[in-house]
């Protein structure tokens, strides 16, 4: 039935389109490949390291040499092997937080704008409670009570990431519920649930793909700044926000344990930014002011 | 730092729009409160909700897995975690609103006696970098504007899309590096201040902690004042001020700053906001007295009536800056 409708002019173009033209851009591409190629760094990363990420191995802050490219940590572990190891975790909690944040704020956005009325204010209400709480204050909160489980910090900082994902694609919604395709299938009766799978969600593609960049690259702020803490992945796991607060102390003696994993925290996250701000760049330059 | 979520949108969205839009002044205010009374009252549940009434003992929290079943108990009666869910939270919320936060359980001491001091020091700091990163923002950000698409502007951009993705914590270590430690020792690599002595006694110390928040704040904030300042740059009036051949120097100053600086004030409302947020990760890494390093002092001594404290103050706080923002914005708009 749907396949039977004439497709009215101003109908989105199909995402594959959509990512081809992102894909355009050069900044575009160099953020794609640096959040792929840390992605694959810190996969592969733990079946390369020459040592056990956790086992003593040297003194305290040896100098590079004796085997170690890089020395050895404040307890005398090797710093390579902790580096390759220590990227894993941020990474699947990183993509499973941003993953659940996108889906469960676009849910909200995309019903409220859908629904209107009661139910608009309500979750919008809703939304505003949750944004009394910068994320990390919230993931503070929970933690300090229940203790750091990496379940429970991808729920909170996928919660974190929710309230501004819901405004914004409640904002992109709205001007297309006044779309003619919408209007038809919201006359002729069709389930809400599909309308907003079928109809509304390809029509917001374009602002959901910069911001599945941007939250990627929040939530990789947010769990490497609270590993950094102390309230994300517990010692004596390697993890790179955790290596930079361990290793801050002897900075002066030795130095590349703390810069090369805050180096590779923000490789990661700034190619999620470059991968977003050039596709909104590119967005907004082919569709008009993006919003 | 990411200065996360919802800012851009804040400002862009913020402004529910309603039947109030065209009403007046007072009312806008007032409903304003009122909702934000409520959204308050929703914070102080879910903190309450979140060290209180969790699911599991908080007594054995606090006190450590070997405690035995004597002071469990007395700690359950000196909390009040022997009483019924909402009698506590009653009590709790009474004697927050009447200033009492509790004692210490680390220290024994008045909750409100120890952050007195924490939160002067953490307000001087952010104060402080306030006061920079206004002025800086604007002449960055109209830097920018003017040579527009050239390089400089071009290398701003790209500077500032580096800034804005780099956690705190990242830009933080690196300047302790450059400055501190490793090739330049200049600065103290931590900001200790003694209890007793005000901030501005130890200049030295603050150097870094502030150079992280002003970097990261003036990064924020000189975009959103470069997008104005283009926007009023190719408005009419100014090209046709332009076209007359009035002086750049006075076109800037005189026609494009006042409507350029107008979208940028809920912005630095919102920045502000977001510098409390930000303070857990400098003041621990500085390990500078405020409220932030409290915090996660606190919680590494499961000091729940400090937690409750510093968390009900930090979302209050936040939530303040933000309502301000949207006030402001609001006001702009209707102007």
């Amino acid at each position: 039935m749907i396949r039977t409708r004439p497709r009215e002019q101003g109908a989105q173009a199909p995402p594959s389109n959509l990512t081809r033209r992102v894909l355009t851009s050069r900044q575009t591409r160099l953020g794609l490949i640096m959040l792929l190629g840390m992605i694959l760094f810190t996969i592969v990363g733990p079946f390369l390291a020459p040592h056990s990420p956790t086992a003593v191995i040297a003194k305290p802050y040896a100098s590079p040499g004796d085997g170690l490219l890089l020395g050895a940590d404040s307890l005398g572990r090797d710093i390579v092997s902790r580096i390759l190891s220590g990227g894993v975790n941020l990474t699947w909690m990183g993509i499973a937080a941003t993953a659940g944040g996108v889906t469960l704020g676009t849910t909200i956005g995309l019903v409220a704008a859908f629904a209107g009325g009661i139910v608009d204010t309500l979750l919008m209400r809703v939304v505003d409670v949750l944004l009394t709480f910068p994320t990390i204050i919230m993931a503070i909160l929970f933690v300090s009570m229940v203790g750091p489980s990496r379940i429970l910090l991808v729920i909170l900082v996928a919660i974190g990431l929710t309230p501004g994902m819901a405004r914004v694609m409640r904002g992109a919604a709205r001007p297309v519920m006044r779309r003619e395709h919408v209007m038809w299938a919201r006359t002729i009766g069709l389930p809400s649930r599909h309308i907003l799978m079928r109809e509304v969600l390809p029509s917001v593609t374009s602002p959901l793909m910069v911001e599945i960049g941007l939250r990627l690259m929040w939530s990789v702020v947010g769990l490497a700044s609270l590993s950094f803490l102390g309230f994300g992945v517990q010692p004596p796991a390697a993890d790179w926000g955790l290596m930079v607060s361990e290793n801050k102390d002897g900075l002066a003696i030795q130095p590349l344990a703390v810069i090369i994993p805050a180096a590779c925290v923000a490789l990661f996250t700034i190619g999620g930014n470059l991968f977003a701000e050039g596709a909104a760049r590119v967005i907004g330059r082919t569709e008009g002011a993006r919003s | 730092m990411a200065i996360e979520t919802t800012t851009d949108n804040a400002v862009k969205a913020a402004p529910t729009p309603g039947p109030s839009q065209r009403s007046a002044l007072p009312w806008l205010i007032a409903r304003r409160a009122l909702t934000g009374l409520v959204t308050l009252w929703c914070v102080s549940v879910i903190v309450f909700v979140a060290t209180q009434a969790m699911p599991g003992d908080v007594a054995h929290i606090i006190l450590g897995p070997s405690a035995s079943a004597e002071q469990v108990a007395q700690l359950n009666q000196n909390l009040g975690l022997d009483q019924p869910l909402l009698s506590q939270y009653w009590n709790w919320l009474s004697s927050v609103l009447t200033g009492d936060m509790g004692d210490s359980l680390v220290s024994g001491q008045p909750v409100s006696e120890l952050l007195a001091e924490r939160i002067f020091n953490s307000a001087t700091l952010t104060a402080i970098a306030m006061v920079l990163i206004l002025p800086l923002s604007l002449l960055v950000g109209l830097l920018a504007a003017v040579f527009r698409d050239r390089l400089l502007d071009r290398s701003y951009l790209g500077t500032s899309l580096i800034v804005t993705a780099t956690p705190d914590f990242v830009i933080g270590s690196l300047v302790i590096a450059l400055f501190g430690t490793v090739v330049f020792k200049v600065l103290p690599p931590v900001s200790l201040i003694p209890p007793g002595d005000v901030p501005w006694e130890h200049p030295r110390q603050l150097v870094m902690p502030l150079a992280v928040m002003v970097l990261v704040g003036v990064t924020y904030l000189s975009r959103l004042v470069r997008v104005s300042f283009i926007d009023v740059l190719e408005s009419e009036y100014v090209q046709l001020a332009i076209i007359k051949g009035l002086p750049m120097r006075r076109i800037l100053f005189r026609h494009a700053l006042p409507n350029a600086l107008a979208p940028s004030i809920p912005a630095a409302s919102i920045m502000a906001a977001f510098t409390i947020a930000g303070s857990v990760v400098i003041e621990y890494l500085f390990a500078y007295p405020g409220i932030g390093s409290a915090l996660v002092d606190a919680v590494a001594g499961h000091d729940l009536p400090m937690i409750q404290a510093i968390i009900m103050l930090m979302a209050v706080a936040f939530f303040c800056f933000n309502q301000l923002a949207d006030v402001l914005g609001t006001l702009n708009k209707s102007r």
